[in-house]
C-alpha cells in the first residue's frame, strides 16, 4: 500500500459523453512528497480532470490513483482528509464573509471546535485579508477571492495540495502575490500538484513539469532540462505579412532540426549556431525577395518547448475555458477588478 | 503536522453527518438572511395571494359551512410551501453553478449533508413562513376553530408534505444548468398542482374531467388534511390526515432516493 510518490497515477483514462471525449488516455504521474509539480497543457489537454480524479471528484473509467498510498476511489474518504483543493473557480460562498466561509469549511473538515475559530483568523492574516474578514464575498476583487479559496483549500493544514489553474484570469499582480503565498507552503512540506497554462507559473514554481496534451503525457522533466532538450537559441523572423512568413518558413526548415513554426507574421527556429544561422537566414529571405521586418535571438523559454511539443502556443489571453467537461452550466472564472 | 480527525467508527460517522448537516443547515440560512430582497419579495408573494383571493376573487366563491377566509387560508400555507420548495433547486443549482458542490466533495464530509443541510434549512424557513402567514391569516380574518394542539398538527402535517416535496425539487435543483432555468423547470409543475387542487375552489365548481385529479392529487390531499385540523366542522376528515401523511412518505420514500442518486452521478 505504501508509496514513495505523494501522489501517483497508472494509466487513468477517462471519457466523457459516453466515449466520444477521451479526456484522459493512459495518464501516468509522479510527484515525490515536498515537490511542486507543474501540469502544464493546452486548454482541453485533461489536467483538470487528472486534477477531480486525484481529488476523489470524479472516478476513473481505468488505470489508479493513490494519495500518500491510499487509493483515490476505494479510500477516498482517507484520501479527502490529505488533500486540499483549490482552483480556477473559486469555489467560495459569494453571501458569507471571509471568516464564514472558512469556519464553514473548518467544520466540514470535523477541526476540534475550539481550534477552528482561530485558524480562520489565522488564514485570513496570513493571506492579507483580515480587513475583509467581515465582508460578504461578493464585495472581495478577484485577486482576494483567488485567495480566499486558496485559504479554504489549507484549513485543515493538508499535507498534499491540487491548484487548478490558480492564478488564471488574475491581474499581473495578483498573481504574483499568489505565487508568493504558494512558494511559502512549499517551503512548509506541503506537497504541490500545479496545473497552469501559463510557462512562466510552472517555470518559477514547480520543480518538475509534466506537460500534456490530449489526455497524455508528452514531455516531462525540470524547466531547464525541458528547455536544454530543445536547442541552444531560438531564432525569431519577423516578415510583413503570414503568407511572407509561411514562404520563408519553407525556405529556412531545413536550417533547423527541429521544426520551423510559423506564429503570426513571425517564423521561429531552434537552432544551436544562433549568429551563423541568423545570418544565413537573412541571405535566403533576401534573395528570396522577402522583406524582414525584424529579428531576435533568444534563450528558448517554456513557451517554445510547449510550441515545438504541441504545435500550438498556450493561449494566455483567451478565457480560461478548461476542459470543458465541467458540470454543465458552471460560471467562468471571475475575473479580477 | 496536521489537525486532521481520524477516520472515526460508525457512530462517529453518525455524529459526522449530523455535523455536517448541522454546519449546512447554517450556512444556508444565513445566505438567506444576507439576501434580505429575497426574503422580502418571497414572503411578500403569498401575502399577495392572501389579499387577492380574500378581497378580490373571494366574494365570487362559494363556499358552504365557513368563511371564504377560512377556507382560504389552509390552501395558501400548502400552496406557499409548496412555492418555497422551488429555493431548494435554486441554492442547489447556484452551489453547482458556483463550484460550490465541488469543493464539498473533496472535503472529508458526510455526503449526505449537502442535500440533508439544504432540505433541513428549507423546513426551518417554513416554519417560519407558516407561523407568519398565520398572523398575516387572523389580520385579515381567518378565525381557524381548533384548539392549539390540532393547529400545530396540521402545521406538522402541511412541513412533512413540504419536506418531501422538497426533495423532487433538489433532484430539478441538481438537474438544472443554472437557478434560472430551476425555477422555470419548477413552475409548471407547481401551477397545475396548486390551481388544479382544492387549495383555492371547491373541487365541484371544476369540469368533469379535472375533477377526478383534482381531488385526489397530493397537493388537494395536503389542504384537506390542514383545512379539517385548522377548520373542522364539515371540512373534518381524520381520513384526509392519515391520507396526506401517506402521501407524504410514498413521496419521500421515492424522491429522496432520486435526488441522493442524481447527487451520487453528479460530475
Amino acid at each position: 500500500m505504501s508509496s514513495p510518490f505523494a501522489v501517483e497515477a497508472r494509466g487513468l483514462t477517462k471519457s466523457f459523453s459516453n466515449g466520444t471525449i477521451k479526456a484522459l488516455d493512459a495518464f501516468d504521474l509522479e510527484v515525490p512528497a515536498g515537490q511542486v509539480v507543474g501540469l502544464l497543457g493546452p486548454n482541453g489537454a485533461g489536467k483538470t480532470t487528472a486534477v477531480r480524479i486525484l481529488a476523489t471528484i470524479l472516478g476513473p473509467d481505468s488505470g489508479s490513483a493513490s494519495i500518500m498510498g491510499y487509493d483515490v476511489v476505494k479510500q477516498a474518504s482517507t484520501v479527502r482528509q490529505l488533500i486540499g483543493l483549490a482552483g480556477q473557480y473559486a469555489a467560495v460562498d459569494e453571501n458569507l464573509t471571509g471568516t464564514e466561509n472558512l469556519t464553514m469549511v473548518g467544520h466540514l473538515c470535523h477541526l476540534k471546535r475550539s481550534t477552528v475559530a482561530p485558524r480562520a483568523a489565522e488564514l485570513l492574516s496570513q493571506f492579507g485579508l483580515s480587513a475583509a474578514a467581515d465582508r460578504p464575498v461578493k464585495t472581495y476583487s478577484g485577486g482576494m477571492r483567488r485567495r480566499l479559496d486558496l485559504a479554504a483549500a489549507l484549513v485543515a493544514r493538508p499535507p498534499v495540495l491540487f491548484l487548478d489553474e490558480p492564478t488564471t484570469g488574475l491581474d499581473p499582480q495578483s498573481r504574483l502575490g499568489l505565487w508568493d503565498v504558494i512558494e511559502a507552503l512549499v517551503q512548509g512540506g506541503t506537497t504541490v500538484l500545479l496545473t497552469t497554462q501559463y510557462l512562466e507559473e510552472a517555470d518559477r514554481l514547480a520543480q518538475n513539469i509534466v506537460v500534456i496534451d490530449h489526455g497524455r503525457v508528452i514531455a516531462s522533466g525540470s524547466p531547464a532540462g525541458l528547455k536544454a532538450d530543445l536547442g541552444a537559441t531560438v531564432l525569431e523572423l519577423t516578415l510583413a505579412d503570414e503568407e511572407a512568413a509561411n514562404t520563408a518558413a519553407g525556405l529556412l526548415h531545413d536550417l533547423t532540426t527541429k521544426t520551423a513554426h510559423v506564429v503570426g507574421v513571425a517564423v521561429e527556429l531552434t537552432v544551436e549556431q544562433g549568429p551563423e544561422i541568423a545570418a544565413e537566414a537573412i541571405r535566403r529571405i533576401d534573395g528570396a525577395g522577402l522583406v524582414l521586418v525584424g529579428l531576435s535571438l533568444r534563450e528558448p523559454s517554456l513557451d517554445d518547448v510547449f510550441l515545438e511539443l504541441t504545435g500550438r502556443r498556450t493561449d494566455v489571453d483567451t478565457e480560461a475555458v478548461a476542459d470543458g467537461q465541467k458540470p454543465k452550466g458552471r460560471r467562468s472564472a471571475r475575473e479580477s477588478s | 503536522m496536521t489537525d486532521l480527525a481520524l477516520t472515526p467508527s460508525a457512530t462517529g460517522r453518525l455524529r459526522w453527518a449530523l455535523s455536517d448537516t448541522r454546519s449546512l443547515t447554517w450556512r444556508n440560512l444565513l445566505r438567506t438572511l444576507r439576501v434580505p430582497e429575497a426574503l422580502f419579495f418571497s414572503t411578500l408573494q403569498p401575502i399577495m395571494f392572501v389579499l387577492l383571493f380574500r378581497y378580490v376573487f373571494g366574494g365570487a366563491i362559494p363556499i358552504t359551512g365557513t368563511t371564504y377566509v377560512n377556507y382560504l387560508m389552509p390552501g395558501i400555507f400548502v400552496q406557499t410551501v409548496c412555492f418555497g420548495a422551488v429555493s431548494t433547486a435554486i441554492g442547489l443549482a447556484e452551489d453547482l453553478q458556483s463550484g460550490l458542490l465541488e469543493r464539498f466533495r473533496a472535503l472529508p464530509m458526510a455526503r449526505s449533508a449537502v442535500l440533508g443541510g439544504r432540505t433541513t434549512a428549507d423546513v426551518i424557513r417554513n416554519v417560519f413562513v407558516i407561523a407568519l402567514m398565520s398572523v398575516v391569516g387572523i389580520l385579515v380574518g381567518f378565525r381557524p376553530t381548533s384548539n392549539v394542539a390540532q393547529y400545530l398538527v396540521a402545521c406538522l402535517v402541511i412541513l412533512l408534505f413540504s419536506y418531501s416535496l422538497m426533495w423532487g425539487f433538489a433532484y430539478i435543483g441538481l438537474t438544472a444548468a443554472n437557478a434560472e432555468t430551476a425555477q422555470l423547470m419548477s413552475f409548471p409543475i407547481l401551477f397545475p398542482l396548486t390551481f388544479a387542487s382544492t387549495a383555492f375552489v371547491p373541487v365541484a365548481s371544476m369540469p368533469g374531467w379535472l375533477q377526478g385529479f383534482a381531488a385526489n392529487q397530493p397537493v388537494s390531499v395536503a389542504v384537506n388534511a390542514a383545512r379539517s385540523l385548522m377548520i373542522g366542522g364539515n371540512y373534518y376528515s381524520y381520513g384526509a390526515v392519515l391520507k396526506s401523511v401517506a402521501w407524504s412518505v410514498g413521496l419521500l420514500v421515492v424522491l429522496a432516493p432520486i435526488a441522493v442518486r442524481r447527487y451520487r452521478r453528479l460530475a
